[in-house]
């Protein structure tokens, strides 16, 4: 009776260098294969076979997926957690395998798998330390040892020169989320067996959903440290585990599942009335007249200039123009400097800047300064009169002054001189349709308990142009 | 009989089996195989089929254990 | 007047919108200025919608999560930036040659380095020509309104899936700041279960998603594959839009805000009576060469404007070359040019003063 033969996860023959392949790339006496066989038998025994996605790293295991007969994704190097992140966000019940080197994980790949564990990624991740790097040929690892020679360290690894080595379980285990944290080593039968048992659990925690299961596995690389496989083993226990204590450093199995915020795959009606929810333009009407206006609004931030110029923006559109809003925006904008160019015609618009502005409105005295020049002669500025002491300059322009700030502190809020600077201009240039302007601005105010107070200042706003203007 | 059966020309001749194995079941012999390796071979007389060669040994397909009857190994 | 529901939204909300409405069901980002409008409407919109987003720790660790959700079969995009652009390069590569479909929208601002947040078109290399290493290319859109962000992210999911490939949106910062009416597509398009992609069961277990060969013998047949794929694209998809072109003696070509630009440059020109038109290509990757050949051979001239050193102009001269000669009108660091710049460089052509 067969007690002990290749797992069935394991790909009958291995497809490398062609067809038929029974042996491994890897040297002998590697670790790594015995890691895989664990591995392999784990994942007929736990029954996940079907469901395993194998994320291959760059390293010596880069062919993990010649051997291991599951769902195989190769990684780019030290990206294997934000590869594994990406599927586990998309596949719940996979089960993800996530199997680095230490060139792979701790040093290339340091952010992704302290995020990946950050976040409690339900995967489990197989970090083997040799110690070395091997693929490339022997070079040194993040993880090798103060004084070991490699071909980057001939002198040996000086930790003056070329830092210390890094213990990766013990990295992990400043981190809160990680459910088990466990160091085993290849390099007796007793621990390999006891890794087995290590590897099992965390496979399971996966299985449960308990979330991020890191297992460190010391494992020999003969070839590279220049030993032969038996040597190997025994310079793991007398050098490596020394350093790289073999133990326990979490074990949270027994804690509830982490919470899951589900929420529901909309449809199509339900996604259409989301993406509508800020509510539509009302319906269009035609446009009655040849014009495109180039409307410059500028002030301070909380003047409310970029609201203005969208409630504007909305207001041309819904009147059967076309519009476009382009704002001052990013770091400028932190500084208090606020401007928005608003640009609306019967035909189609071009350039949405507004260089040359034919109405500009200055809501404040830096803005008036900045600006005057720019308005095509004929044109129209605005001019907030309440904060803007010195007068407009240009003689071939059309100017309106308005205590907007005064009248809007009447009522109360001062953050409303936008609406009656606006309300003015739509009306002296015969544009101003209430209906119209009543139901486009819901759409413009983002606090929907402004609006009422916007309506009262339009209303106000209106009523002084008839009384000092019309 | 238990038996650990070393497929030849899967084997590596790494020794770590050879080391591993608790009652010394476990040699290296003297031929070379199609790898091009002196490969391990086994001696039932101990064996306990215990595994550990198993385990130990690298490569996926080299060592089935079989407990009561073994296959003839050449 | 159509059904649909029209908004004034931003260029980069509009992406969001055409994503969603396109089947994306995933989005990993990361902010950068001035594209963080849309990592800000796929945090709301995607997961109220029951689809997925996430904040990355960085644009290389985005650009990996979609590799792995790609491979995984789902429709995934992020949005970037410059310099989150230069960190994705590395996926990007490795998403090309493992043929995962996705859709990257870059919001170009002004380089190198940290540059400015100020509208560049200093990526078109980046994007046209591939970007990572390797022989690789992306399909590239190029969008010239809120409405072409909405319209291009929808349709690019797709193509993505259609050709197995990174389907770029090349827009700007001002595209992607700019307000305009929006009229949200009013079918929900759907990905379907792909025959490679990776589902964690039975059916799919021997699936591979990599993009190694070892054998160059197999490498050199998948890049062929890869190099076939994109003259396919290219006899297949190619968009552009003329205005004025059919007589045109001066033809600007220009894509995204300088598209804008040139637009009104081109109409106030022809008022003037000079005969000026755009060709506007829509699609970057592929190039609308043809067209471009068979107007240059009856342009006097043709001109590439564009917000970079001359990296699309460098196409422009490749394919006019013998037809007839070529100008490169080009801006750097975050400048816009005006309409009336446009004009007076055109006119003086047009009077036989040389710029």
């Amino acid at each position: 009776m067969i007690v002990k033969e290749k797992p069935k996860a394991f790909y009958d023959t291995f497809e490398r260098k062609g067809a038929g392949q029974e042996v491994t790339h890897y040297c002998p006496g590697c670790g790594h294969g015995t890691a895989h066989k664990l591995i392999a038998e784990l994942l007929v025994e736990l029954d996940i076979q079907d469901r395993t996605i194998f994320l291959s790293p760059v390293g010596c295991s880069v062919f993990a997926y010649y051997y291991m007969d599951t769902g195989n994704i190769q990684c780019a190097h030290g990206r294997a957690p934000a590869v594994g992140t990406g599927i586990r966000r998309t596949h719940k019940d996979a089960i993800l395998i996530s199997y680095q080197g230490d060139g792979d994980l701790a040093a290339i790949g340091t952010a992704e798998i302290i995020h990946a564990a950050n976040r409690g990624e339900n995967m489990t991740v197989f970090f083997i330390n040799n110690a070395i790097y091997g693929m490339t040929g022997g070079q040194m690892a993040p993880t090798t040892l103060e004084g070991q020679k490699t071909l980057t360290t001939p002198l040996g690894r000086s930790s003056g020169r070329d830092g210390n080595p890094i213990g990766m379980a013990e990295v992990m285990d400043a981190i809160k989320a990680p459910v088990y944290i466990e160091r085993v080593s290849l390099s007796t039968p007793g621990k390999v067996l006891k890794a087995r048992k290590v590897f099992k659990k965390a496979l399971e925690n996966q299985i449960d959903k308990k979330g991020f299961s890191f297992v460190e596995v010391l494992s020999p690389c003969p070839i590279n440290w220049k030993m032969d496989p038996v040597e190997a083993r025994s310079w793991m226990q007398e050098h490596l585990e020394p350093l790289y204590p073999v133990r326990n450093f979490r074990d949270g199995s027994h804690l509830p599942v982490p919470h899951d915020d589900f929420i529901p795959f909309m449809k199509e009606d339900e996604i259409i009335n989301l993406l509508s929810s800020g509510g539509a333009i009302p319906d269009v009407k035609a446009s009655e007249s040849d014009l495109e206006q180039r409307v410059k609004i500028a002030g301070f931030g909380g003047q409310g200039v970029l609201s203005a110029g969208i409630l504007l923006a909305n207001y041309a559109i819904a009147s059967g123009y076309e519009a476009t809003w382009l704002p001052s925006y990013g770091p400028e904008m932190r500084g208090g400097k606020a401007n928005a160019g608003v640009i609306f015609s019967n035909r189609s618009i071009g350039s949405p800047v507004v260089a040359e502005p034919n109405v500009l409105i200055a809501l404040n005295s830096p803005s008036l300064t900045s600006f005057e020049n720019d308005v095509e002669p004929g044109g129209l500025i605005m001019v907030n009169s309440t904060l803007v002491r010195e007068e407009v300059k240009r003689d071939d322009v059309d100017v309106l002054y308005i205590p907007a700030s005064e009248m809007a502190r009447e009522s109360g809020v001062l953050a409303t001189a936008n609406i009656i600077m606006l309300t003015i201009y739509l009306k002296y240039k015969g544009l101003a349709d209430t209906e119209l302007l009543r139901k486009v601005l819901p759409l413009s105010v983002k606090r929907k308990d402004a609006v009422d107070l916007n309506l009262k200042m339009m209303e106000k706003a209106l009523a002084y142009y008839d009384r000092e203007l019309a | 009989m238990n038996r650990s059966v070393i497929e030849a020309d899967l084997c590596k001749g790494c020794r770590v089996c050879v080391n591993s194995c608790p009652n010394h079941c476990l040699s290296i012999g003297s031929e070379i195989n199609r790898l091009g390796y002196q490969y391990a071979r086994s001696t039932p007389e101990k064996c306990t089929a215990c595994g550990i060669c198993f385990y130990v040994c690298p490569e996926p397909g080299a060592i089935t254990v079989y407990k009561g009857e073994a296959p003839d190994v050449k | 007047m159509s059904n649909k529901v029209k908004q004034l939204i931003k260029g980069n909300e509009a992406v969001i919108y055409g994503a969603l409405m396109g089947g994306a069901t995933h989005f990993f980002g990361y902010p950068i200025t001035p594209a963080s409008e849309i990592a800000h409407g796929a945090a709301k919109y995607f997961t109220l919608s029951g689809r997925h987003f996430l904040q990355a720790e960085s644009e290389v660790s985005v650009i990996n999560m979609l590799y792995g959700a790609s491979g995984a079969g789902a429709r995934v995009m992020t949005a970037s930036s410059g310099p989150g652009m230069s960190l994705m390069a590395e996926g990007l590569s490795y998403i090309a040659g493992a043929e995962l479909p996705c859709v990257v929208v870059d919001v170009q601002r002004a380089g190198p380095g940290l540059g400015n947040i100020w509208p560049e078109q200093s990526d078109y290399n980046i994007t046209v020509k591939g970007g990572g290493h390797g022989n690789y290319k992306s399909i590239v859109l190029a969008p010239h309104s809120a409405q072409e962000m909405c319209d291009f992210t929808y349709q690019a999911f797709e193509l993505a899936d259609k050709y197995r490939i990174t389907v770029i949106v090349l827009a700007d910062a001002y595209i992607g700041q700019m307000m305009e009416a929006v009229e949200i597509p009013d079918r929900l398009l759907e990905g379907e279960r792909k025959d490679w992609a990776l589902y964690a069961d039975k059916e799919s277990r021997g699936n591979l998603v990599t993009s190694i060969l070892m054998d160059p013998q197999l490498q050199s047949e998948h890049n062929w594959k890869l190099q076939r794929k994109y003259e396919q694209i290219s006899r297949e998809f190619c968009q552009w839009e003329e205005l004025e072109c059919e007589d045109a003696d001066y033809l600007l070509v220009a894509y995204g805000i300088s598209a804008r630009v040139c637009h009104s440059a081109v109409e106030v020109l022809r008022k003037k009576g000079v005969k000026a038109g755009l060709l506007r290509p829509k699609t970057l990757f592929p190039f609308p060469e043809d067209r471009l050949k068979e107007l240059a051979s009856s342009a006097r001239k043709v001109a590439a404007a564009e917000l970079s050193n001359g990296q699309m102009a460098d196409d422009v001269d490749r394919l006019c070359g013998g037809l007839c000669p070529t100008e490169r009108l080009c801006w750097l660091g975050g400048v816009i040019p005006s309409v009336q710049e446009i004009c007076d460089t055109v006119e003086g052509w047009e009077s036989g003063v040389e710029r």
